[in-house]
């Protein structure tokens, strides 16, 4: 664990102090401190472009009352620093006469992940090797290949966490990531391909020879399939969705509307319909915090909460939004796990860890083979949603014409758009083959980005293509 | 308080001293301190407040042809000297890259001309939520807007200086006030519909009225309420100004030094050749006073002028730095920290002109995604948008565009109605062919 009160005038006492001379009237808060350090190593052009080291140190203070935060953060640990952001709290907080002071939190012992420091996993130089080695195997697959970028991105965050009453919790935060991406030239047409591979988990159950030829092999086959795509159609039709990192779909179309502040602020397309059959029966979504390894899991949230299993959307029925402190206190629910923030320089708020969606009965077979017309999508790309209207959409990275229940040909430049409350209830089909992304989701939300996981069978739906063929 | 200029000096020639006694050939190092204070007001009543302080270090080190660099939130010299020593442990192991060096001594910046781009005034809190609910008050004045999805008001003042071995030392102080509301519009029956405006001024002074913010943002998210859906054809685009802006974000990404170099922007072939049509120029100038998107040099230290991206619908510059300059036989632009202002001259047409070009045209007020892929120069995106047949016009949402960024290019009319709002700024624009309206 860092010791963050050892090259500083403040003591650990004294912080502790602070806090409670802070916080005891106040209805929560806490003292956020952390160090991170960041290693990122990347092959372009086939020369190491850069290395980049980052380390991103500091504190940030919150007072909460009724609905109202404030909050303060610097990078200084000291004395003067925690003494000034107590001020600008109880500035902004004066008018608060009577408090509800609450620091009771869940606790767990249970560790999603070791305690280990993944940028020391390998000396620098074996890694710059191991990229120089991912670049001569993509470019000899084809000479085709005319761009590869190539990264090793390794991560350690501590954090500890400071309430009232000298109550403490702390987490080491490995995160490794390896990705790739290319690029495919012939004639004129330019094609892309990326794929990558990360989490918790040791850096070598990510960057072994087996796991790395595998990222290479479908950023490859993504570019590849798109040298000879045709245009994608465009309107309304049946799109199946293959398994895995599709899952962006549940995460912007339904993920965000399922967030907690949504729901206290009646923002959300859904605030009003918890306990409401919101789509078919077939449906249920998970989001899961306490996934062994995974990008998205943490052992506990980043206000000390432990992460768990929460059913968001039960056999077609909303039951359960995701919360954070402020949301579940507003909302009279249990805190879920799900407060985060991406660094110290930012107060928590509801976010997903691992977002799924559970098993069906169909096979992927069936559902291509019960489309007319069509679009069988084998790539997605990232996506997005408005929360208040529930209108979302997503960047197709590959994706197939269905014709008569057969793939034909590939198609590009596709978006699919829709809105969350109607495309509920346009899942047709749902297989029986949930898998869970590779571990390179990124979530943004208010300017803050956290690592999260994804999940889903493959699915049926009807949506919105947005193509450039009439 | 903000730190002073000393300060960073001091801390930078630290660490310049530092990385060339453990052997750097050469080091570059930034520091910069931002103060930043923000309140947030909702439904009239306060929600958040938040205060950050943080100074921060970048250093790059060359060791010859091998470069690496570090960044960190400033704790103390102990620390300085770790992350320096782990910087050049790095830089030591790296392979040799003949274009790795510092920039051009000729053309770093020297005298900085004085842009106006810091304004000592500060505004406290409480003003600042004055202004707020001035804001809300306007806003929910309109019948139709039935709560506030968040507004808040930034100060925010930096001072950075930029130095390297090469003896350049440069900085500025900078500010930047900014507003903002988001807005969620409901009529009764109809679903709820947000939208949201703002502004973002160098001079506190210079902001927008609080009443002119809430009602021009009640204004946008109103047009939204009850929208119908729109079916699949192929039909001209106008593309409102905040849409329209996109068009040079694109254009960025596709004409920027890497994506040139490394071959991977659908435009690589085009420097010198017509991308527009003739009437077309496109400027960038980072001089502009009071822009808070100005800088008198980039993030290297080189002095910016303002160039012509196109001229006359031809191709003449692309976007600069260092590294790509030398591995394009070129001289830096001054432009490693991207564009800064930039815009299109205003065409000839009035704004109503645009709308007479055509019986029925779609005008879109947002767009979802990215907005076109500049290496396969496709473009796709999810859109909302106003109808208009013949006398006819209603709110339209959830339907895509469809087509590839040389059709925008090549079929764009610009109306005469150009104004300085945001780094790239775009006269609203008519598309007359080659986007696909997907709908149902």
């Amino acid at each position: 664990m860092d010791n963050f009160f050892k090259k500083t005038d403040l003591t650990r006492v004294e912080a502790e102090k602070i806090v409670d001379d802070t916080l005891l009237n106040k209805d929560d808060g806490e003292l956020y401190l952390q160090n991170s350090i960041n290693e990122n190593i990347t092959l372009d052009d086939g020369k190491i472009k850069n290395t980049n080291f980052t380390k991103i140190y500091g504190m940030g203070f919150r007072g909460v009352c009724e609905d109202v935060t404030a909050y303060c953060h610097t990078n200084s640990i000291n004395k003067k620093s925690l003494i000034d952001a107590s001020k600008s709290i109880n500035s902004t907080l004066r008018s608060f006469k009577s408090y509800k002071h609450n620091n009771s939190i869940r606790r767990t012992n249970e560790k999603l992940y070791s305690d280990h420091n993944p940028i020391e996993a390998k000396s620098l130089k074996e890694k710059i090797k191991i990229l120089n080695t991912v670049d001569q195997y993509i470019r000899s697959k084809s000479n085709l290949v005319k761009q590869v970028t190539a990264s090793i991105s390794t991560e350690k965050k501590s954090i500890e966490i400071i309430k009232t009453g000298g109550l403490t919790l702390s987490d080491n935060q490995p995160l490794t990531s390896f990705r790739i991406s290319l690029l495919m030239k012939k004639g004129s047409k330019n094609t892309q391909g990326s794929y990558a591979t990360g989490g918790r988990m040791a850096f070598d159950s990510y960057v072994n020879e087996n796991n790395w030829k595998q990222v290479c092999d479908e950023a490859f086959r993504q570019a590849e399939m798109n040298l000879d795509a045709k245009k994608a159609p465009a309107g309304e039709m049946d799109v199946v969705l293959n398994n895995g990192w599709s899952g962006v779909l549940l995460h912007e179309a339904l993920g965000h509307t399922l967030e907690g502040d949504f729901l206290y602020k009646k923002t959300s397309v859904f605030h009003d319909q918890i306990g409401n059959k919101i789509g078919n029966e077939n449906i249920t979504v998970v989001d899961e915090g306490n996934i062994s390894g995974r990008r998205g899991s943490l052992n506990m949230d980043d206000e000390g909460e432990k992460t768990q299993r929460n059913v968001l959307i039960e056999n077609g029925k909303l039951v359960k939004f995701m919360h954070d402190r402020l949301s579940a206190k507003l909302t009279k629910n249990t805190p879920t796990g799900n407060g985060r923030r991406e660094n110290y320089m930012f107060a928590p708020m509801p976010r997903m860890t691992n977002t799924f969606m559970m098993n069906g009965k169909n096979t992927r077979e069936e559902m291509i083979k019960s489309v007319k017309k069509g679009i069988y999508v084998d790539a997605l790309g990232g996506g997005s949603v408005d929360i208040v209207s529930g209108q979302f959409n997503f960047a197709v990275n590959n994706a197939w014409l269905i014709e008569n229940g057969k793939l034909t040909v590939p198609v590009e430049g596709a978006t699919l758009i829709g809105s969350g409350p109607e495309v509920i209830k346009k899942i047709e089909m749902i297989g029986n083959d949930l898998k869970l992304d590779n571990g390179f989701g990124t979530c943004g939300k208010s300017g803050q980005l956290v690592p999260v996981g994804l999940g889903i069978p493959s699915c049926k739906v009807l949506m919105t293509v947005g193509g450039s063929k009439t | 308080m903000l730190k002073e200029k000393k300060e960073l000096e001091n801390l930078a020639a630290y660490c310049i001293g530092k990385s060339i006694k453990l052997s750097a050939t050469n080091c570059e190092v930034k520091v910069g301190n931002i103060i930043s204070e923000t309140v947030n007001l909702r439904n009239k009543k306060i929600e958040n407040s938040d205060r950050s302080d943080i100074l921060s270090i970048n250093i790059t080190t060359y060791i010859n042809k091998k470069k690496s660099s570090i960044f960190f939130t400033y704790i103390d010299d102990e620390n300085t000297n770790v992350m320096i020593e782990k910087c050049i442990e790095s830089t030591k192991l790296l392979p040799d890259d003949k274009f790795n060096s510092l920039p051009n001594k000729k053309l770093l910046a020297k005298d900085v001309e004085d842009l106006l781009l810091f304004d000592d005034t500060t505004i406290s809190n409480e003003k600042k939520l004055e202004y707020l609910k001035e804001v809300e008050d306007a806003a929910l004045g309109n019948r139709f807007i039935s709560q506030t999805n968040g507004s808040s008001f930034n100060q925010s003042k930096s001072n950075f200086i930029i130095a390297n071995s090469d003896g350049l030392l440069s900085g500025y102080k900078k500010s930047e006030f900014s507003s903002f509301t988001d807005l969620v519009a409901k009529k009764n029956g109809s679903g709820m519909e947000c939208d949201y405006y703002y502004d973002s001024k160098v001079y506190l002074k210079d902001i927008i009225k609080p009443k002119d913010l809430g009602n021009s943002a009640a204004k946008l998210a109103v047009r939204k309420l009850n929208p119908k859906k729109t079916k699949t054809e192929s039909i001209p685009i106008i593309f409102e100004k905040r849409i329209s802006k996109n068009i040079l974000g694109i254009l960025s990404s596709a004409i920027s030094g890497s994506s040139f170099a490394r071959g991977t922007s659908f435009l690589k072939n085009k420097l010198n050749n017509q991308i527009f049509p003739n009437n077309i120029n496109i400027i960038d100038d980072p001089l502009i006073k009071k822009s808070i998107y100005s800088m008198p040099f980039d993030k290297e230290g080189v002095k910016s002028e303002k160039i012509y991206l196109v001229k006359n619908g031809v191709l003449k510059n692309i976007i600069l730095d260092s590294y790509y300059s030398r591995m394009l036989n070129k001289e830096s632009n001054g432009r490693a920290s991207g564009l800064s202002n930039t815009f299109f001259e205003p065409g000839k047409h009035s704004y109503e002109d645009l709308f007479n070009s055509a019986k029925k045209l779609i005008l879109i007020t947002d767009t979802m995604g990215a907005f076109g892929n500049a290496t396969t120069g496709e473009f796709s995106c999810g859109a909302t948008g106003i109808y208009f047949d013949n006398d006819d016009f209603y709110p339209i949402n959830n339907f895509t565009l469809g087509g590839k960024i040389e059709d925008i290019f090549n079929s764009i009319i610009l109306a005469n109605d150009l104004e300085f709002k945001y780094s790239k700024n775009c006269p609203s624009a008519l598309i007359t062919e080659g986007l696909v309206v997907g709908g149902c």
